[in-house]
């Protein structure tokens, strides 16, 4: 009967603890078989343990040019679209002006758009104006998709701001600049954080609209994409675990260092 | 001492307050933004729409001649593959629901001193390339495998065959390898929104209505999926947008049984270059996409998504 | 009072519009230097409004604001030389306690600030919480940083919306004592928004009564209770009976006025309306002004006082005094509270009783005015 009790009232802690398991069980696999020694081109079976891929982890070649490219394209991107998207941001919370609705459904409909067809309706646009696909082109995507997701984080994050403390910085001799500057971009800081962290890695991890725009620029997503079909070296794994644990670390570590500056302070 | 006297009505002449500050500086922040996305995501769109009524060929050029039978050939060649689309994309959004539900109530209610990592522990495999995590379901649902053995001695591969999403011992290569990783891949976006309203809610509620005789069924069913609803709107339309559209999952864990719509768009834009059939085949997923989403906003009353 | 006059505020035929709906209707208004001046009212009535167009926050649809002879109507507010207490404080969240109260000084050019925020810390005693957040700190320690963080750069005006607001009673009593002190001290002009009728009457020593957009009545705490010129100021500062009657005679400096079937007395000096034989006046008393004695006792009340008759509706014992609610025939629903000096036992529920009280009391108001003006809106103590 206890043994009952106890699985009614723990069924949703299971059950979210099995879904959890589906999310990281692909990562587990990944981690694994980056010690994986394949025989013949592809990597999805098991053989033999080697920590051969994780000492040469360039060993690939093109490999490296191409996680160099989508770090280039994740920093730029994050760039534009996170100062052009704070800017957004800032205009819809703050300020009155016409065709706020125009304006609020050109922000939604990117998000709401398959990538697919957003990549597609681009390439037209870009081949009818006879424009180098490339880099650039790409960029120029990537921005554009990553604007609405950081216009929403930076907004949900304005939007929760009391505009009385900006009148109190006013009112304490600040001008509009510095009023900026000491207040309120300090106040929206973790909000445009999380915008720009979002579409760094937004912008990483693209496929679609990226293969569409690239013309021969292989990014790293890219260069997974065709390993697929013409085999899959072990570097892969190496690269997808070391991003994963980098990312888990990062946020650890930004964690245990906001906890301690609270307990110091408290 | 203080005084106070109604002043007399304004004269009409009186100046205005000759300072006006900030009119121009909303569209001054605006401009460049919205340049952007209407030069880059507007224009698109309509050159897509004049393309899908051109025709000709690569090699003398294309005219628009409001040749709008390309619609018409594109839905009567590829329409099992747009009913497939919204088949999977469907079903990966209800089993997203299914599966994130708990897993948002869980670190909404139930995770305690945890919240923080099971929400990294959801947030980080995003950080892993995702096409490097689709290959990692080719290991999983191998033949033979460990998977694939299970769910055969639990004769749950009979009831995905005789639905026709497996054929025979395999996963890979079926409908059901399909749906998989895309409810896989799209689940986090499922699961974030959820918890963003799960976690809104008052525990309180809970509690008032614990005290005014709900059994715990009753308190979900009455109060908590309610309230999560503006959470359960956002997730299955994040979870089935991107779905329906995608190329990958089919690609890579399908066969040519299971080409969806971004398939057919894929190929014929980068490998065929048939530009009109491939326009107006993405015209017609964003558009039926649009009336889709539309509908659903409307009749689950929840219009303050942006 | 000085005759420096640079901390005069001075508003001019100032008002404020937003498209068809009027906050501000045009205003004179003189704060003199030096003094503490409130601005009560109910929620929405333009108290804050004025407030913020003397700040700078608000631009005026017509008007000026003077700061003694300069004209400050055109300046933001970041050049004016007027600080504000905003109502939940608005301390920065992301600065501590110290460079909240250095803000204004550094913002001025100001290099070394350590000396003076430390003796402005000390005065509000919050000198050992120089390095907290905002957040860490009790709501009256915000509110005093608050008032520290303005009162620094020695403005000339030191506004204060509602900052007392977010206090509970008891703090709300001791902070009031507080600010009243430190005005003193420093001598500034400060003027108070409240909806706090009490507070506006315990800190201020002159009080500007304002409803929808209009300032009713101004003057001293006393004035303004003891001779209130409209029913909203007679309803929002405490609580007031009034009678209908219909003017009958003077008598000397008194008019006499008839209700019901008997006579009331009624200063000539404090009645606001026009007394003009056979016109209707509102009389009006406060409920504490009011003796109740049995009806067989009648005899015993001295001549020359007002007295009307009725039947105890019903009584609450509230300690100091107990309350009565009298059904009369002029007036339904009569207040009367009652010092609890000698109880008398006959004064229950459904005794016939007459009320009395020295007519210099009574004041007169303009009949066309609504009874209930100011009662709905009266102030949550």
């Amino acid at each position: 009967m206890t043994v009952v009790n106890w699985l009614k009232r723990n069924l949703v802690v299971i059950a979210g603890l099995l879904t959890l398991s589906y999310l990281l069980l692909p990562n587990v696999i990944v981690t694994i078989f980056s010690f994986n020694n394949p025989k013949g081109r592809f990597n999805y079976e098991w053989q033999e343990f080697s920590t051969a891929a994780w000492k040469d982890p360039c060993g690939v070649s093109d490999m490296c040019g191409s996680l160099s490219v989508s770090l280039q394209l994740a920093f730029w991107a994050t760039i534009g679209a996170t100062l052009l998207g704070t800017m957004i941001a800032f205009a819809l919370v703050r300020y009155r002006f016409r065709a706020r609705g125009a304006v609020n459904s050109l922000i939604f409909l990117p998000m709401a758009m398959p990538e697919v067809v957003m990549a597609a309706s681009l390439l037209t646009l870009f081949l009818n104006l006879g424009a180098q696909l490339g880099f650039w082109t790409i960029l120029i995507a990537h921005i554009m998709f990553c604007l609405s997701f950081v216009v929403t984080a930076v907004k949900a994050r304005v939007m929760s701001m009391d505009p009385r403390l900006e009148q109190a910085a006013q009112d304490l001799y600040a001008g509009p600049v510095q009023t900026f500057i000491r207040v309120t971009l300090p106040i929206a800081a973790p909000g445009i954080a999380a915008g720009a962290l979002l579409a760094f890695a937004l912008s990483f991890d693209d496929f679609i609209i990226t293969n569409f725009n690239a013309g021969s620029t292989v990014t790293f997503p890219m260069f997974v994409w065709g390993s697929a079909q013409r085999g899959t070296p072990v570097q892969i794994n190496v690269i997808g675990t070391a991003m994963f644990v980098i990312a888990v670390l990062f946020v650890l570590a930004s964690m245990v260092i906001s906890n301690r500056r609270n307990k110091q302070k408290a | 001492m203080a005084t106070v006297t109604e002043a007399p009505p304004l004269a009409p002449e009186q100046p205005k307050p000759p300072r006006k500050r900030g009119r121009w500086t909303p569209y001054w922040l605006l401009l460049p933004g919205i340049l952007w996305l209407l030069i880059f995501f507007a224009m698109p769109m309509i050159y897509q729409a004049s393309t899908s009524v051109q025709t000709g060929s690569l090699e003398e050029g294309y005219k628009v001649t409001w040749h709008f039978a390309t619609y018409w050939d594109a839905l009567s060649e590829y329409y099992p593959q747009f009913l497939r689309s919204v088949l999977y994309a469907g079903s990966a959004t209800i089993l997203c629901l299914l599966l994130g539900y708990p897993l948002a109530y869980l670190i909404a209610f139930r995770a305690g001193r945890w919240r923080n990592l099971i929400m990294i522990l959801v947030i980080a495999p995003f950080f892993t390339s995702f096409l490097i995590r689709t290959l990692a379901w080719k290991t999983i649902l191998a033949d033979g495998g460990p998977v694939v053995g299970a769910l055969n001695t639990l004769h749950v591969l009979d009831v995905t065959t005789w639905l026709g999403m497996t054929e025979g011992d395999r996963v890979l290569a079926t409908p059901l390898a399909v749906v998989c990783g895309l409810t896989y891949n799209f689940l986090p976006f499922m699961v974030l929104p959820l918890y963003t309203s799960l976690e809104r809610i008052d525990p309180r509620l809970h509690e008032a209505a614990n005290d005014l005789y709900a059994k715990p069924t009753t308190v979900f069913r009455r109060v908590t999926f309610p309230l999560s609803m503006p959470g359960v709107v956002s997730g299955t339309l994040l979870t089935f947008i991107p779905a329906a559209g995608d190329y990958v999952n089919a690609d890579l864990l399908g066969s040519t049984d299971t080409r969806m719509v971004g398939n057919v768009i894929q190929t014929q834009f980068l490998r065929i270059l048939d530009y009109p059939t491939a326009a107006a085949l993405s015209f017609i997923l964003m558009a039926a996409i649009l009336v889709m989403v539309t509908v659903y906003i409307r009749r689950s009353g929840t219009e303050d998504l942006v | 009072m000085t005759n420096d006059t640079s901390g005069d505020v001075r508003l001019s035929g100032i008002a404020k519009t937003y498209g068809s709906f009027t906050a501000v209707h045009p205003l004179d208004l003189t704060v003199p230097q030096g003094s503490f001046f409130a601005l009560l009212g109910a929620s929405g009535c333009g108290k804050t409004t004025t407030l913020r167009m003397i700040a700078g926050l608000e631009e005026p649809s017509a008007g000026t604001v003077h700061l003694g002879d300069q004209d400050v109507t055109a300046l933001p507010p970041y050049k004016r030389p007027v600080n504000t207490v905003f109502q939940s404080y608005a301390l920065f969240p992301h600065l501590d306690i110290f460079e909240n109260v250095a803000f204004g000084l550094r913002r001025r050019g100001i290099k070394s600030v350590k000396k003076q925020v430390g003796d402005m810390l000390d005065l509000v005693q919050l000198g050992e919480q120089a390095r907290k957040k905002p957040h860490q700190l009790s709501g009256g320690q915000q509110q005093r940083v608050a008032v520290a963080r303005a009162l620094i750069n020695h403005p000339k005006v030191l506004l204060l919306d509602e900052p007392l607001g977010a206090l509970d009673l008891k703090l709300r009593r001791q902070m009031q004592l507080e600010l009243k002190r430190i005005q003193t001290e420093v001598g500034i002009t400060f003027v108070h928004v409240t909806h706090d009728q009490e507070e506006a009457m315990t800190m201020a020593d002159t009080v500007a009564v304002m409803n929808a957009g209009r300032v009713e009545q101004l003057g001293s705490p006393t004035d303004l209770y003891e001779n209130p010129r409209t029913t909203f100021v007679a309803n929002f500062l405490g609580t007031s009976n009034f009678i209908e009657a219909e003017v009958d005679s003077k008598s000397g400096d008194d008019v006499v006025l008839k209700a019901g079937g008997g006579k009331l007395l009624l200063p000539g000096a404090r009645c606001s309306a026009p007394t003009t034989t056979g016109g209707k006046v509102l009389v009006g008393v406060r409920p504490e002004k009011i003796s109740l004695v049995p009806a067989e006792e009648a005899g015993e009340i001295p001549e020359g006082r007002n007295r009307i008759t009725g039947r105890i509706a019903d009584s609450s014992f509230i300690g100091v005094s107990t309350q009565y609610v009298v059904d009369s025939p002029v007036c339904p629903d009569f207040e009367v509270y009652a010092q609890n000096i000698d109880r008398d036992t006959r004064l229950v529920p459904g005794a016939e009783v007459v009320l009395h009280w020295n007519p210099a009391h009574t004041f007169g108001l303009d009949a066309s005015q609504d009874i209930d003006a100011g009662t709905e809106e009266e102030a949550v103590v």
